[in-house]
């Protein structure tokens, strides 16, 4: 089982990287910089499952992210939030 | 399609009983009245091939189909009457979801479920901007505009314009909080129990519950 890298409440960005590939960390996101608000544990990565090769276990957090630092012009509350279920390889200390 | 030849070639030109003497099964499904897309038909490809080449029969397939559209949003509208009534069990269903929903006959295939409990305080709203995640064990196949890429675009650029365009407004002195399911999660909204609604029983409470209340586009109004 790999090491789970990040805890709750910690400061995570993640991976600007435009690899080709089958890919589960929505483009809009990378770069971004978020909280990690909740840790679900390891699963298959997706990443080569989706090629009918050996998942590698890879840690899974819900991560928050205010949508004003996503969307510079985003008009609604500043309150309001995006969270998105992220794999560890993605996430690196910003 | 070029390579496709064999003795049914027929079959996609006219549907009608006759007589399959070549002697292999039949279609599982009737294809719809529209040309297909590009997409549509590699899919109607590979789910010849797989039967053909014995991997699934026919009827393995038809079966699959009826039983995933037997699953309504009232498999949901349960667990979110029972989350309401029950605090024990609402007490497990925000914190293992699987465990909770399997409870009520309703396990999970093999993506982990999330509850997302609507409060005063903040509004949950799901999407899969990637595609379509869904918690399908619960809901039932998810609606076209779920898959559209203008509410996967747009719900997570401009909430609270869409939710506005379903009818629903969200104060703005509440949090809104946008899901985007990716890969191995999957969201179900417990949306707020209406209020008027205290004297009615478990069974009136999950009829009011509907499938846009469970994505979170939508309340439940007695």
């Amino acid at each position: 089982m790999p090491l789970e890298r990040f805890t709750e409440g910690d400061v995570v960005r993640v991976r600007e990287d435009y690899p080709i590939g089958h890919f589960r960390t929505p483009v809009y996101i990378r770069g971004k910089t978020g909280v990690v608000t909740r840790r679900f544990g390891a699963f298959g990565n997706p990443e080569t499952l989706a090629f009918n090769l050996p998942g590698e276990k890879k840690h899974v957090y819900e991560v928050r992210f205010r949508q004003s630092d996503i969307w510079p012009d985003y008009k609604g509350s500043a309150r309001d939030s995006v969270h998105i279920d992220l794999q560890d390889n993605w996430l690196e200390q910003p | 399609m070029s390579q496709h030849h064999h003795d049914h070639d027929h079959h996609h030109d006219h549907e009608h009983a006759h007589d399959h003497a070549h002697g292999h099964e039949h279609s599982p499904t009737q294809p719809d009245d529209k040309v297909h897309s590009y997409y549509q038909i590699l899919g109607v490809a590979l789910k010849e091939l797989l039967i053909e080449k014995g991997v699934v029969t026919a009827d393995e397939v038809r079966a699959a189909i009826e039983a995933r559209d037997m699953i309504t949003p009232a498999h949901g509208a349960k667990v979110v009457a029972r989350a309401w009534v029950d605090p024990a069990f609402r007490e497990r269903l925000m914190s293992n979801a699987n465990v909770a929903v399997a409870e009520l006959g309703f396990p999970m295939n093999t993506t982990e479920l999330v509850a997302l409990e609507n409060t005063d305080d903040v509004h949950n709203v799901v999407v899969c901007t990637l595609c379509s995640c869904y918690p399908r064990e619960l809901l039932g196949l998810p609606p076209s505009w779920y898959k559209s890429r203008d509410y996967r675009a747009r719900i997570v650029r401009e909430p609270r314009e869409v939710l506005a365009e379903f009818g629903t407004s969200v104060s703005d002195s509440m949090e809104l909080r946008v899901h985007d399911s990716t890969a191995d999660l999957r969201y179900l909204v417990v949306p707020q129990r209406p209020t008027g609604a205290e004297s009615l029983s478990e069974d009136e409470l999950a009829a009011l519950v509907t499938r846009d209340a469970m994505i979170g586009v939508a309340t439940v109004r007695v």
